[in-house]
């Protein structure tokens, strides 16, 4: 009586006619990287951007390895520095960026809708290839010498110091931008034209309210970072002089640049992460989220109003006062709907049949951090607090405990949620639980040991380090042992679930919107007829109904 | 420098100049304000998990889905909260972006790896800053190469030191003590040990330590020690054979080294004396040519100094 859909039976059954489960629809190697199947170019997205995300995550783990000890530990200043920038260049390129709408988005996204594929197939495995080529570009650096800039590619330091290899790694960086604006283009035409009868906006699961927010920033600030590093290229190969001082340039002009991209990108990084938590509180507390039009709106208006506070990554560095004061301030703002959201999963939480799923921890444990991380971002926002913790080791946890405790909490509470559905097979809940407990002590070790070092005065991108910080140190590289036993339980339990987990049904968690309606997993065209949407996606059932 | 850095609370260094405070009471704003927040989410979210904790499949959930009250009001007070936090981070800044007009002005110039200190009756220093007590010293910034950052924790100073142009920043020392000064932007291999020493003096000694830094009628092989010290050219150079940036100095005299073209050289007085003024013309092979020039920075008397020096090291 209280489902979503009218066809709900038919959609269930695997076969009869209406075709296989979109894994075994065909076979070899060539099926796979010619389809043209929105769920198997998710699957592949799952599984290269987790594959950087290994990548980038052993980079962390030398990295806090060598941090043991104030001098040399294991490795030279230069391969520190070299590093560093890979793993946060991996991290922030190939893995977070790229991940949540590349995986999730891709193969959730149309059958949320209650559609057959994305708007432009082609275009959709085109976005894949772009990837695969970027990501070559990227880590050939590995064999070419390396990187040592810093993710962030500052000059002059970039341009025309350091001899190492730049230009591949700009210029994949340069490609990934293509696939990400490819990406986000497909989205939103999908969003716009191609919605089940029924399905007004407002019936949208929220998880889609943000991927649409999302995409609108990829659309909008990715062919600024694409020109930025075009010009960074030209500048390192042809010293064109647009950033060199030594040639009349301004290295200041870069960071702009280079910000008015990178904020927004954070964006990018969070708000698929905070669409995921919608979809996990409210089916794992069988509850009607709280606020749905201002959890929706607030996702625009922080994708909109963020392209406006990039300088408040740049209060030190010699930008006008006046500018930095309008930073400041502008940053504020664009807090307050996240800080909105934030509540309202609270208030769902509220009066709600709360399981304790491992989506459902994860989620608990994406509130707890995800706050950490937002009320440090206040200090970071106060200008003259900023002067003190910029460049130390304070942002270096601020922005883990979003980018990691937030977006990286929340996908692989989502990956849990959607697994059954992706898979066709259950997972181990005892493992997924202990994962889970893992990764949350380990990441707080980790990282909230670098809050106390950083207001103390330790800057970040530090190879050597006075001796003081040493207990500080040593408790952060511990923790990250924890985190990364955590992600390996993680992994272990993933591998079982696909040899022995038992068949997943079509709804194991009692969600309402579409996706739950269709088999697990789900035929090739997603639907076996096209469904008729008449309830929203969160409408539970509540004591007075 | 066993603690260069000392703790004035458990988050905070101790605080070593007027701005710490005002900048440390932003941060105690700051910091209580989201320890309440935080106590208010993680609580409630606790709270709340454990006291709807799942009873039964057909458990029934509240049918409120929004409210207008609810939401206007927790949108409307972290509003105010945040832009009362917005104006005194702001109030801060102001204050600490003017400089008063009477402050004692040092240039100082951020290399890779060394920071530079000239004082207005031309003393300079290599990564040492002495400033005195009680007086407010504006520092002028610039940089020879790339991007470094001018950060003393203790006195809650940061700006980034651009090439091509000039930045600022000022304090007023509080406490005749040392502490440290590093580079915050990263800046290539030596960044981490991009350090100087910030000795605050009490006025006389400070005078006294002026005049003391400019001449010096130590025997030629003892200044030159003085000198390798303080010009920090051990930062790159051993003495023991170990190699760090730059080959290690240890009997070098009369040595002969290959340079990066191929031609051989016997280290003499000229080659040390080119190597000081112009360090990128003759190379040894298989090291960057990273070394500064310390042309202007070096009187005669100086060089002559550390090649009396060097002779010494065997
Ligand atoms: C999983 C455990 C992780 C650990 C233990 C870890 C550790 C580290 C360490 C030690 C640094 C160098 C800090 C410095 O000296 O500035 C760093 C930097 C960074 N990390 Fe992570 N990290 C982890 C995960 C992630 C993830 C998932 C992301 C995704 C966004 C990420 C993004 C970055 C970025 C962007 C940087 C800055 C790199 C730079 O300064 O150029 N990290 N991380
Ligand atoms: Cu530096």
């Amino acid at each position: 009586m209280s489902q979503t859909v009218t066809t709900l039976d038919v959609n269930t059954a695997p076969d009869g006619g209406h075709g296989t489960d979109y894994i075994r629809a065909q076979s070899g190697i060539m099926s796979w990287l010619t389809t043209v199947d929105h769920k198997r170019i998710g699957l592949m997205y799952l599984i290269s951007t987790f594959i950087a995300f290994a990548m980038g995550g052993v980079f962390a783990l030398i990295l806090r390895l060598e941090l043991l000890t104030p001098k040399q530990t294991i490795m030279s200043a230069n391969t520190y520095n070299q590093m560093f920038t890979l793993h946060g260049a991996v991290m922030t390129f190939l893995f977070i960026i790229p991940s949540i709408p590349g995986a999730l988005g891709n193969f959730l996204l149309p059958i949320m809708i209650g559609a057959k594929d994305v708007a432009f197939p082609k275009l959709n495995l085109l976005s894949l290839y772009l990837y695969w080529i970027g990501a070559l570009f990227t880590l050939s650096s590995l064999i070419t010498g390396g990187i040592d800039t810093g993710w962030t590619f500052y000059v002059p330091y970039s341009s025309t110091v350091t001899t190492t290899s730049v230009l591949s790694v700009t210029f994949g960086v340069f490609i990934l931008g293509f696939s990400s604006v490819l990406t986000g283009l497909n989205f939103i035409v999908t969003m716009h034209k191609l919605r089940a009868p029924g399905m007004g906006w407002y019936k949208m699961p929220l998880m889609l309210w943000a991927i649409y927010a999302t995409s609108i920033v990829q659309i909008l600030a990715t062919p600024v970072l694409g020109i930025t590093l075009l010009l960074l290229i030209a500048e390192r190969a042809f010293h064109i002089g647009i950033f060199d001082p030594a040639l009349g340039g301004d290295p200041v002009l870069y960071q702009h640049f280079f910000w008015f991209y990178s904020h927004p990108a954070v964006y990018i990084m969070i708000l698929p992460g905070m669409g995921i938590i919608n979809e996990l509180i409210s089916v794992h507390a069988r509850r009607r989220i709280f606020g749905y039009k201002a959890i929706a709106f607030s996702s625009v208006a922080i994708a909109l109003v963020g392209f406006l506070v990039w300088g408040h990554h740049m209060f030190t560095s010699g930008q006008s006062e006046f500018a930095a004061i309008m930073f400041s301030f502008l940053t504020f703002l664009v807090a307050i709907p996240s800080g909105v959201k934030v509540f309202n999963w609270i208030a769902t939480l509220w009066r709600g049949s709360i399981s304790y799923s491992a989506p459902m921890l994860y989620a608990l444990s994406f509130l707890i951090l995800f706050s950490i991380g937002g009320l440090t971002g206040i200090f970071l926002g106060m200008l003259s607090v900023d002067l003190h913790l910029h460049d130390t080791y304070f942002v270096v946890a601020h922005f883990h405990y979003v980018m990691v405790g937030g977006t990286v909490i929340a996908y692989i509470g989502g990956l849990h949620h959607w697994w059954p559905k992706i898979t066709g097979k259950m997972y181990s809940e005892r493992l997924a639980t202990i994962s889970c407990a893992l990764v949350f002590i380990g990441f707080n070790v980790t990282f909230f040991s670098q809050f106390i070092m950083g207001s103390r005065g330790m800057p970040r991108r530090y190879y050597n380090y006075l001796d003081q910080f040493q207990p500080l140190h040593a408790f952060s590289t511990v923790g990250s042992w924890i985190l990364g036993l955590g992600f390996l339980v993680m992994i272990i339990c993933f591998i079982k679930s696909l040899r022995s987990g038992a068949p997943a049904p079509a709804n194991p968690w009692g969600g309402l919107s579409l996706e739950w309606t269709t088999a697990s997993p789900p035929i090739t065209e997603n639907f076996v007829r096209t469904p008729i949407v008449t309830k929203g996606a969160y409408d539970f059932n509540t004591e007075n109904a | 420098m066993k603690n260069p850095i000392e703790l004035g609370s458990f988050w905070l260094p101790r605080q070593g100049s007027t701005l710490a405070e005002r900048i440390d009471s932003a941060w105690a704003a700051a910091y209580w304000v989201s320890v309440l927040f935080f106590i208010l989410v993680a609580g409630a979210t606790v709270l709340f998990a454990i006291k709807y904790k799942r009873r039964s499949e057909r458990d029934k959930t509240s049918p409120i889905d929004h409210s207008t009250t609810v939401e206007v009001v927790w949108t409307l007070i972290p509003l105010a909260i945040v832009i009362s936090l917005f104006f005194v981070g702001m109030r801060g800044y102001v204050h600490a972006s003017v400089a008063p007009a009477e402050a004692y002005e040092i240039n100082a110039t951020g290399e890779m790896y060394l920071w530079t200190f000239t004082y207005p009756d031309g003393t300079t220093t290599v990564n040492e800053l002495a400033v005195p007590r009680g007086r407010p010293v504006r520092i002028i910034l610039s940089s020879k190469d790339i991007l470094h950052a001018f950060f003393i924790p203790e006195f809650r100073v940061k700006q980034d030191v651009v090439p091509g142009s000039y930045t600022s920043v000022w304090f007023e020392a509080t406490e005749a003590r040392e502490t440290v000064l590093l580079c915050a932007e990263y800046c290539g291999s030596g960044h981490s040990d991009m350090m100087a020493t910030v000795k605050v003096l009490e006025p006389s000694d400070f005078d006294k330590w002026l005049e003391g830094n400019n001449n010096s009628d130590l025997p030629p092989e003892e200044l030159g020690k003085l000198l390798f010290a303080k010009r920090s050219c051990a930062t790159c150079h051993s003495l023991d054979g170990t190699r760090i940036q730059g080959p290690s100095l240890k009997a070098v005299f009369g040595r002969e080294e290959e340079l990066a073209d191929g031609a051989k050289v016997v280290v003499d007085e000229n080659y040390i004396r080119e190597s000081l003024f112009n360090p990128g013309g003759q190379v040894v092979r298989g090291y960057p040519p990273v070394m500064p020039s310390f042309k202007g920075l070096l009187k005669d008397k100086e060089v002559d100094a550390l090649i009396a020096y060097l002779k010494t090291v065997k």
